[in-house]
């Protein structure tokens, strides 16, 4: 039906108006409109009958109501005090936290053991493929329950905690670093690196450039390393170097002060990190393989090393390739960090759940996550499109 | 590698050639010793990679045996003894396994799912057979699963009705999977043949429906089912827990089907499009007799590896309160005399969900090979 | 496609046939018809509802199920569990999934008005309380400023818990986990100082994960009044009086000292008018119920009265080992007090 609405435009007149493709084309398409429509709205019209009858409130006005329960990781204020509206704003930061780091580390794991699982050293390849066997088989959720035993079973209490450097505490209640007091400066520091950043691009695209027009090189990476790093150190310096320190220390029950990072948080990451790796693992390696052998074999008579043949002939190329799939283990890893719920760290979902227990409005929770994670999704298949047209291979 | 390729061609090269006498490689090329110096120190780095990594097993391997094997209860034994113990209790598993592996499922019928698990594992392995691929055998899959179901639910030929509420544990894990598949196939196609219509309503519907679901958790989508699908219904109307699950997974799995789908018909050269139509065959003939099939069969790799992750992501309807493989391992630490062996717990369902996903993506990678042999360059 | 359709709408009669008609008649004709009492528990909480090795619901709140079930179909064995998470368990009931849920739910206000249930009287009176280690030498819940505090979600024990530390000016960590055995196995591994929840499920805890009970001491205040009440659906209250009086029969039938052994004794000889009345041997109770006069001998028969309930279940005889305390007779100074059967 579909294939011939173009084609047959010169349907005789005689025929009846149904046989007309164009025509059949615009009702079958009003048949699927109104039964589609007309299924969601018996939908709703049941649901809102429904909610009326238990009832139960709808809209969203309860963001506003007082939340009063705690979260115990937050990226901005939070109190039991706040409201609901602010706890889903902590919730979305710590989703958004955890599938920021674990794509990271995931990608840097993930290529390792790919390459691993291709290294000419028998032992190697043989324990980067136990590893990836054994992490895509089992169920992510699983491996949640498992790390969280690990770490919290393991670690010492926080009064015997490991003290590798002055400090640095490692227990059960989470790995405390110490952290700068909070100060006006940080902020212009922040702007420095966001200058430096922008210098940095400027300087890669100008280098480039004068290569391509003079041949001559210049060490890019190492002049944008110093860029990111003296621009908000100068600032640092202007504002008076303000140097207070605060040491995380034991008092009363737990360390107070510094940085931490929870065992419920450590166990999600590791989690998603070593599950999706190892399915990026098999991509690398796929994509590696997919290069054409007479291309490495090219790079080595021309007598570049085994590392330089990998960073610049092999790798550039099987990017092409691994980049797509990639992409699908990315978003992979940010719905999955929903099961975070399992294990005690608190986001979104786990945060909306119980919201949902509280004011029993389901209906608008389930639509934030929806809505949250739909964007989170289209955010990174949108960066990794672009970033992938930028690598794609230009044919002349 | 490639000092090994051009090893051999050597060697061959030197035997084919009559005249020349063999010569053996030096003992350094061969045997255990050339095999280690070939593959484990062939170079200073691989050296110090090869002695690191057996440092670090030596660390770890002897306690892990201990504890799964030497140090182990293995006998029948009550919880005390497995506590005084120091290595891993698998009384536990002993007194547990039928829990864990059924669920609630009335313990004197449990030969019911038994049998309805072996006959489905049956099915499976025979389906793996390619001279098995045949009409027929999706009329012998809808016998069989239908009869697993009649095992299951009971209610005729003198089998007492067990609801499904009791059911749990691996029957319950595998028919959340195979339902999912199963149903969601055909949604599934239908998804993507929409998604390449030349009508944009039904394009926009199904790219909407696509994108939506492919973009948030199954955790999401579990929850809609339980707690908004019987805000959906009208009153008076209720659909229990595991239906509702079942259902979700479903909509789900159909998704994803979808895209897989897609990645057969985009394979299809255009010419088989241009053949058909010019053979004057209509939209539906020709998807049906020229384009599905081909596509079909250039999907059914990646439809193992989504029936794989579709078995390992039904762990989840734990979150929903059904008592799958996880669920009901989970369920039996709950026995306040037996509760604490969290590890064997984890392990022996750990060791279940290995061994199906790793033979299923075995497999599905031998099928590729083979699948591909046809039409490798 | 046209088998395909016909398949697509075979499964849409097959999932329709299988939805269950729920407000079409009484809850006690239709649990009559089916032959089962279909009962929300929990997934699995020692001592109120856990499936035993062979995978049968044992259990304080399992056993009122079996006793409804006796008192209307004279079968103890004649109900259906349906495990609930706490976030599922108003919705099965409302949806007719469960006749009755006992599952471990406290009975407030908000409940009982906004969400269309009725409770029957508490089966078990509790509150929330805080369990903490003893070489940690705190006496006292004020003592705990700072602490960091393993919870459920999903329970009013998560509000009172920031309740009580905001009430008294005090700052907690949580740390909040859905699994119950994950959540003691994080406290006892120490990621937590202290561990609340029902003062029930902390004696139960202590005894039966801890490796040495006396290790830890359970906090003398209790924040929080929890009477754990079984609840039916509202509008039908023929349903809502059986599931009411089957409690109270219990209640009291250990008050009048009537038990699943003596039950037949008594039924035959007891003298008491009391005992006689409970147990159908005179007056025409069960009927007031629209039940068989049997109803509450069935129950005690078959179940026990509250007393062997509670002892077989969470008694000094199980593992979790608690003492009856509120949830003695309120001839003994406990608030399990039943309406006089009569």
């Amino acid at each position: 039906m579909a294939l011939n609405a173009e084609r047959d435009t010169r349907v005789s007149s005689s025929t009846p108006f149904w046989y007309d493709p164009k025509f059949r084309a615009i009702f079958f398409q009003i048949v699927t409109l109104a039964a589609v429509i007309g299924g969601i709205g018996y939908l709703v019209g049941n649901t809102i009958t429904n909610l009326e009858r238990q009832n139960v409130a709808s809209g969203f006005a309860f963001l506003d109501r007082e939340a009063g329960f705690a979260i115990a990781e937050h990226m901005v204020s939070y109190s039991a005090a706040d409201t609901y509206g602010r706890a889903f704003v902590v919730g979305i930061l710590n989703t958004f936290r955890v599938a920021l780091l674990g794509i990271i580390l995931a990608t840097i794991i993930g290529v390792i053991m790919g390459v691993a699982r291709l290294s000419n050293n028998w032992l190697v390849a043989k324990l980067a493929s136990i590893y990836v066997e054994v992490m895509r088989n089992i169920p992510l959720l699983l491996q949640l329950f498992i790390w969280y035993g690990v770490i919290t079973v393991s670690l010492p209490g926080p009064r015997d905690a490991l003290n590798p450097i002055t400090g640095v505490f490692l227990s059960n209640r989470g790995f405390m670093v110490p952290a700068p007091v909070e100060h006006p400066i940080h902020f212009y520091m922040g702007i420095a690196f966001l200058l430096a950043l922008v210098a940095s691009y400027l300087l890669y695209r100008w280098a480039k450039r004068r290569q391509i027009a003079t041949g001559q090189q210049f060490p890019v990476y190492r002049t944008a390393l110093a860029l990111l790093i003296g621009f908000p150190l100068i600032a640092w310096v202007v504002g008076g170097a303000p140097a207070v320190v605060e040491v995380p220390e034991l008092r009363g029950f737990n360390f107070r002060g510094g940085m931490s990072l929870t065992p419920e948080f450590a166990a999600l990451l590791f989690g998603l990190t070593f599950y999706t790796a190892a399915f990026i693992a098999e991509i690398v390696r796929g994509g590696i393989l997919a290069v054409s052998h007479g291309q490495s074999e090219a790079a080595f008579a021309l007598g570049l090393r085994r590392g330089m043949v990998l960073r610049f002939i092999v790798l550039p190329q099987a990017l092409r390739i691994i980049i797509p799939p990639t992409t699908s283990q990315y978003l992979n890893l940010t719905k999955n960090s929903s099961l975070a719920v399992a294990i005690g760290y608190p986001d979104l979902v786990s945060i909306g759940n119980t919201t949902m227990n509280q004011t029993g409005q389901a209906v608008e929770a389930i639509a934030i996550f929806m809505a949250v994670y739909l964007v989170l999704s289209l955010t990174i298949s949108v960066l990794m499109n672009w970033y992938n047209r930028a690598i794609a291979l230009v044919e002349r | 590698m490639a000092d090994q390729t051009l090893h051999r061609t050597v060697e061959r090269a030197a035997r084919e050639d009559g005249d020349a006498p063999v010569v053996q490689p030096p003992a350094t090329r061969s045997g255990v010793i050339g095999w280690l110096k070939g593959n484990l120190f062939n170079t200073w780095y691989n050296s110090v990679i090869t002695l690191v990594l057996l440092y670090l097993l030596l660390q770890i391997i002897p306690g892990l045996i201990d504890w799964l094997l030497l140090s182990a209860v293995w006998e029948p034994a009550t919880a005390e003894v497995c506590r005084a113990a120091s290595g891993a209790c698998w009384a536990f598993i002993h007194e547990k396994y039928r829990l864990i592996l059924f669920g609630t499922y009335p313990y004197s019928e449990q030969w019911r799912p038994t049998l309805a698990v072996a006959l489905f594992l049956g099915m499976i392995l025979a389906s793996c057979n390619r001279h098995f691929w045949k009409p027929w055998l999706a009329l012998a899959w809808a016998i069989v699963l239908l009869i697993c179901g009649t095992l299951m639910y009971g209610g005729v030929l003198g089998l007492t009705q067990v609801p499904t509420t009791r059911w749990g544990g691996l029957p319950l894990t595998l028919m959340l999977a195979t339902f999912g598949l199963a149903v969601g196939f055909p949604l599934g196609i239908i998804m993507a043949l929409g998604r390449r219509s030349h009508l944009p309503v039904v394009r926009l519907l199904s790219v909407a429906y696509i994108e939506i679901i492919r973009g948030v958790p199954l955790i999401t989508v579990l929850f809609m089912a339980s707690v908004m699908f019987p805000l959906f219904l009208p009153q008076g109307v209720s659909v229990n827990n595991l239906l509702r699950a079942q259902a979700g997974i479903i909509l789900f799995a159909a998704a994803y089907l979808a895209e897989v789908v897609r990645g057969g018909l985009q394979a299809i050269p255009k010419g088989q499009y241009e053949a058909a139509d010019s053979l004057g065959l209509t939209y539906w003939q020709a998807t049906r007799l020229i384009i599905l099939p081909q596509a079909l069969r250039i999907s059914i790799p990646p439809l193992v590896n989504t029936f794989i992750g579709m078995f390992k992501d039904t762990s989840l309807v734990i979150i929903v309160g059904l008592l799958d493989l996880v669920g009901s391992a989970k369920a039996a630490l709950t026995d306040p005399a037996w509760r604490g062996f969290y590890r064997e717990s984890y392990f022996f369902i750990a060791v279940i969900y290995f061994v199906f996903c790793f033979s299923m993506s075995k497999y599905s990678q031998h099928l590729e090979k083979r699948l591909n042999a046809g039409t490798r360059r | 496609m046209r088998l395909k359709s016909l398949l697509a709408a075979g499964a849409v009669v097959v999932i329709a046939g299988s939805a269950l008609p729920a407000a079409a008649q009484g809850t006690l004709d239709q649990i009559v018809e089916r032959g089962e009492v279909n009962c929300g528990v929990t997934t699995g909480l020692a001592g109120f509802s856990n499936p035993d090795s062979e995978g049968n619901w044992t259990g304080l709140d399992a056993d009122i199920c079996r006793a409804v079930a006796a008192a209307i179909l004279g079968d103890a064995e004649a109900v259906n569990f349906v495990p609930a998470t706490a976030q599922q368990r108003f919705q099965v009931l409302q949806s007719g999934e469960v006749d009755l849920l006992s599952r471990v739910t406290t009975w407030t206000l908000t409940r009982d008005t906004s969400l269309g249930l009725n409770f029957a009287p508490t089966t078990f009176y509790d509150g929330q309380g805080f369990m903490i280690p003893k070489d940690l030498g705190v006496t006292s819940a004020m003592e705990l400023d700072g602490a960091t505090v393993c919870v459920q979600p999903g329970t009013t024990t998560e509000l009172n818990l920031a309740d009580f530390f905001r009430a008294n000016d005090m700052e907690f960590e949580p740390v909040v986990i859905e699994q119950l055995d994950e959540v003691n196995a994080a406290y006892f591994s120490g990621r937590c100082d202290v561990y609340t929840t029902d003062a029930s499920g902390l004696a139960a805890t202590r005894a039966s994960v801890a490796e040495n009970p006396d290790d830890h001491i359970i906090l003398p205040e209790l924040i929080s009044k929890e009477p754990l009440s079984p609840a039916v659906r509202q509008g039908d209250d023929q349903f809502l009086d059986i599931v009411k009086w089957v409690v109270y029969a219990l209640i009291e039938a250990e008050e009048y000292g009537v038990n699943s052994e003596n039950v037949d004794d008594l039924l035959e000889n007891s003298s008491n008018p009391v005992v006689r009345r409970l147990l159908g041997a005179s007056d025409e109770l069960g009927g007031h119920l629209g039940l068989s006069n049997e109803w509450a001998y069935n129950a005690i028969k078959q179940v026990g009265n509250y007393g062997e309930i509670f002892e077989r279940n969470v008694g000094s005889e199980t593992p979790l080992n608690l003492e009856r305390g509120y949830n003695d007779l309120w001839t003994r100074g406990g608030l399990m007090y039943a309406m006089p059967v009569r």
